[in-house]
């Protein structure tokens, strides 16, 4: 690895060169993830050809397949976030895991309603105790529980480190939420798209749905960047840096 | 533009709708929290100032 790369993760670790580092890529990420998902939206609503045995009623995993990937991919961002913290001590590894988790519950809960909304005219039922479905909602309630775990502390170092610990503990409920489609006979399908062989899609349908992919991925860094810099003002108050902020702001106002 | 969605339409457009207003809320939450943090830090920063300055009465010991 080129020595450059290391360092500047070094020095992203600092918690004024995060803050302006998110200041800056922000504006760029929500941009283009708007551009994304717009695009996205129309083609999974519009362009794509409807469904030979749902109709229209499947274009509804325009939203709800993204959004279930990101609520695992947030779990293991945030997991790794969570260890590095733990592990290194990095305070800026622990506001990144801790900003994630509400994310997270944003992107599981819509995961969860536009599901239950495909649900009801294609199976018949809004919910059912399937092993996908419950695992999911299990996820929800860690989110839950980890963000309620972070800001029961009066202390916010403290609570970010036990609510890391809380992060690295539910983690195991990652793969059960993954595979629960393959362990046990559920009512839920199985994967359509796969990240190894050949997706049982057509490109049609196939191109939306990548393209929501990356918008959503590129929707999480902007809220997660947004979300950290809110963290860092209250808990570096105390800094020259903030304070350094605080004043050039206050010439801009 | 097939806007009805077949028969689908409520369930299709509702599912958009949770969506963009989840997402909305979660973009505009942490920008006002970014404010109020600032505005909350600056108030602290000038009580401090006050308790400093020593024959500068604040707020809290003005009565006689």
């Amino acid at each position: 690895m080129a020595n450059w790369v290391p360092l500047w993760l070094h020095r992203l670790g600092s918690p004024p060169v995060f803050y302006r580092f998110a200041g800056a890529v922000r504006p760029w990420a929500l941009g283009l993830a708007l551009a994304l998902g717009a695009v996205a939206l129309y083609a999974g609503l519009f362009v794509a050809p409807a469904d030979y045995q749902q109709g229209d009623a499947y274009r509804i995993i325009f939203i709800h397949v993204p959004s279930a990937w990101m609520s695992l991919f947030i779990y293991g961002a945030m997991t790794l976030a969570a260890f590095v913290g733990l592990v290194w001590r990095i305070k800026i590894a622990e506001v990144v895991a801790m900003e994630s988790a509400p994310i997270g519950a944003a992107f599981t809960f819509i995961t969860l309603a536009t599901g239950s909304l495909w649900g009801k005219p294609m199976w018949g039922t809004w919910w059912t105790w399937d092993a996908r479905l419950t695992s999911e909602l299990v996820l929800l309630f860690i989110y839950l529980g980890i963000v309620g775990l972070y800001h029961s502390f009066e202390d916010r170092r403290q609570g970010a480190r036990a609510a890391c610990f809380l992060v690295l503990v539910g983690a195991v409920n990652v793969p059960i939420v993954h595979f629960s489609v393959n362990w046990w006979n559920t009512l839920h399908q199985g994967s359509t798209v796969r990240l190894v062989g050949p997706s049982h899609i057509e490109a049609s349908m196939l191109w939306p749905l990548l393209t929501m992919m990356a918008a959503t991925k590129l929707y999480y860094i902007a809220s997660l960047f947004a979300r950290v810099r809110a963290d860092l003002i209250a808990s570096e108050g105390g800094k020259a840096w903030v304070r350094e902020l605080l004043t050039r702001e206050e010439g801009a106002a | 533009m097939n806007l009805a969605m077949g028969a689908y339409g409520f369930y299709v457009w509702t599912a958009v709708a949770v969506f963009l207003i989840v997402l909305l809320i979660d973009t505009l939450a942490p920008l006002a929290r970014r404010r109020r943090n600032l505005r909350e830090l600056r108030a602290r920063i000038a009580r401090q100032e006050n308790r400093r300055r020593p024959g500068t009465p604040s707020s809290h010991e003005s009565h006689p």
